[in-house]
């Protein structure tokens, strides 16, 4: 039994539940049967991999489905070996390859040369080229996206590319310019209700409207997630009811458990029992800015406007400096401990002006 | 970053070295030199570009250098001084708007006059700019004509009533609503230093600021921006800034 997620993920370009009029234009730029390199955009679970997948099928038929997974091993020149995993078709590859860490250039650079410097051997009633899918561009070294850029323009004849990045703003200039951008906006509540409403009549589940209206709102415009908090609902409760709670990711409770412990306390002691959670939130693989975010959203609930802007700029200027240095613990516990010190002189002055 | 250095010691050097003939092979007379074009003379190392300054001026008998540049002020002091400079200033915008016109003409495109002018302007100067994304518009589009909302699309320009909304609820005290608003901007797919670029337009253009407030919001935008470069979160860099902005307001 698969995911609702997965079984109910649209195929077809022209079977898309929202951006219909994106969906025309996607499907008039392909059916030249020749595209530019490609740049979807959007924030996670608003379709663009659904996108990008419709529209390698309108191209090359059902074949695209047809999937294997491969690794690949790279060479760096001080001898190291990293392997990627690889899902490709025939006509098609993908590839993530900030996987490789700081190596990134070389993965780009290795994989797209042996993509592309294989042409298609049988070119009638195919496609003479081959498309390579690079997901999380914006998580790419700068090094490796200046490499891109190069290969792009090299191999323009044999390939193209569809990037798929979460942000623009961390892509460089160069590809952007190189690139035809597609902006995917996350699906409006009333679009995420439609679709939940859909799911559940084809799975025949009565899904009551106040229950689909708040799932709407718990998943942050987030479809994936959406769909996958009402399989969950299903699994806890049959059938659906209104008041039924809705079970919210345990990373995102234990974010908010954090703050709250913070909150409470704001002594030293307090600070070493938030470095356990902070690791345990790191070890999970939960990227920093999500922390960083919850974090905030939950601490600056009960501040007043001046100390507000001060834990953001606070928060803004720490989650930056992250991005510079290597040791992401280092940052966190300096933005608590900071936020301590600052939230304890507030109450202080609160409480001193209440006598 | 070493290679450049590199590169001029042994390529150029050992090429500009060399004598070129006075005489084309059908006969024909030619100035007695080779041309060494450097693209990009920006980007070299200042240690590169002094390696090069020696070259240039001993092998000047048999070779002529040519830099091509973005910013005459990367180049160090002792090259721009041996060369003769030619300055490309921005094209104009009637000049790439006839241009795209006749573009459009060859290629069977319609395409709005607003969608033109819109073109135009938000290529700031950059004909290459203006023309892909023509193509661009005109392939998304097939055969309907491209209106102004494409031009928009396909340039991830944002519409002005986000950036003008954005400013109105700074200008309100309600902290939730802001949140609430960068929250649906982002999610709305927008970037960021997108935001920041056409903010900055509106601030400096505005009659209702006074200079002091506008001096503390550019002073955050060029802060942000700067974070955003090296990869700070979206969001909380433009929650810092609107609160900033937030709290500048109060202040006056």
């Amino acid at each position: 039994m698969s995911l609702w997620v997965d079984k109910y993920r649209p195929t077809n370009l022209s079977k898309l539940d929202y951006h219909k009029t994106q969906a025309a234009y996607l499907k008039n730029l392909v059916q030249q049967g020749d595209f530019p390199h490609l740049l979807f955009y959007g924030p996670s679970g608003a379709g663009k991999k659904t996108r990008i997948m419709a529209l390698l099928r309108e191209l090359y038929g059902s074949g695209v489905e047809r999937l294997r997974m491969e690794h690949m091993n790279f060479q760096t020149p001080s001898n190291k070996k990293i392997e990627i995993m690889t899902v490709s078709s025939n006509y098609h590859i993908e590839v993530n390859p900030s996987d490789a860490g700081i190596y990134d250039r070389i993965v780009i650079m290795d994989l797209i040369k042996g993509a592309a410097q294989t042409h298609q051997l049988d070119a009638s009633g195919q496609r003479d080229f081959k498309v390579i899918l690079l997901t999380e561009v914006d998580r790419l070294t700068k090094d490796a996206q200046h490499a891109l850029r190069r290969t792009m323009e090299k191999y323009v004849q044999t390939c193209r590319l569809i990037l798929c990045a979460n942000s623009t703003s961390q892509v460089i200039p160069a590809i952007r310019s190189r690139c035809l951008g597609v902006r995917v906006p996350a699906p409006t509540h009333a679009e995420i209700i439609a679709v939940l409403q859909n799911v559940c009549k084809k799975e025949g589940v009565p899904l009551p409207d106040e229950l689909a209206d708040r799932i709407a709102v718990k998943c942050n415009r987030n479809l994936r997630r959406a769909i996958l908090m009402c399989e969950a609902c299903k699994v806890q409760q049959f059938p659906l009811t209104k008041e039924q709670e809705i079970a919210e990711p345990d990373w995102q409770v234990y974010l908010r458990d954090t703050a709250s412990l913070v909150l409470q306390e704001q002594t030293p002691k307090k600070l070493l029992e938030v470095r356990t959670r902070l690791y345990e939130l790191i070890v999970h693989g939960i990227p920093t800015d999500i922390i960083f975010k919850g974090l905030l959203k939950e601490l600056i609930k009960n501040c007043d406007l001046q100390l507000k802007t001060a834990v953001i700029e606070l928060a803004a200027t720490h989650e930056h400096r992250l991005h510079r240095g290597s040791k992401v613990i280092f940052y966190l516990e300096s933005f608590i401990a900071k936020f301590m010190a600052l939230y304890l002189q507030f109450m202080e002055d609160t409480i001193g002006g209440m006598f | 970053m070493e290679k450049f250095i590199q590169v001029i010691r042994d390529k150029v050097k050992v090429f500009s070295q060399l004598t070129a003939s006075a005489v084309r092979p059908d006969g024909r007379p030619c100035p007695p030199y080779k041309i060494v074009i450097l693209d990009e003379a920006d980007s070299m190392t200042h240690a590169a570009q002094a390696a090069l300054r020696r070259t240039m001026e001993k092998e000047s008998r048999s070779t002529r250098f040519c830099l091509i540049c973005n910013y005459v002020s990367c180049i160090i002091d002792p090259l721009t001084s041996r060369c003769s400079k030619f300055r490309f200033k921005p094209l104009g915008e009637g000049m790439m708007h006839s241009r795209l016109e006749l573009i459009c003409r060859e290629e069977n495109v319609k395409c709005e006059q607003a969608a033109l002018k819109c073109l135009v302007e938000t290529s700031g100067g950059d004909l290459r700019r203006a023309i892909t994304c023509l193509q661009s518009c005109a392939r998304l589009k097939g055969s309907e004509g491209i209106t102004e909302q494409d031009v928009f699309e396909v340039t991830g320009v944002i519409p002005n009533h986000w950036i003008v909304g954005l400013l109105k609820i700074c200008q309100q005290s309600d902290f939730q609503k802001l949140e609430a608003y960068v929250e649906e901007l982002m999610c709305e797919a927008y970037s960021a230093s997108r935001v920041l670029e056409q903010l900055h337009e509106i601030v400096i253009k505005s009659t209702d600021l006074s200079d002091h407030h506008k001096s503390v919001i550019c002073e955050k935008i060029a802060l942000c921006s700067y974070r955003l470069q090296d990869g700070a979160s979206e969001f909380l860099e433009l929650l810092d800034l609107c609160s900033t902005i937030m709290k500048s307001n109060l202040k006056i």
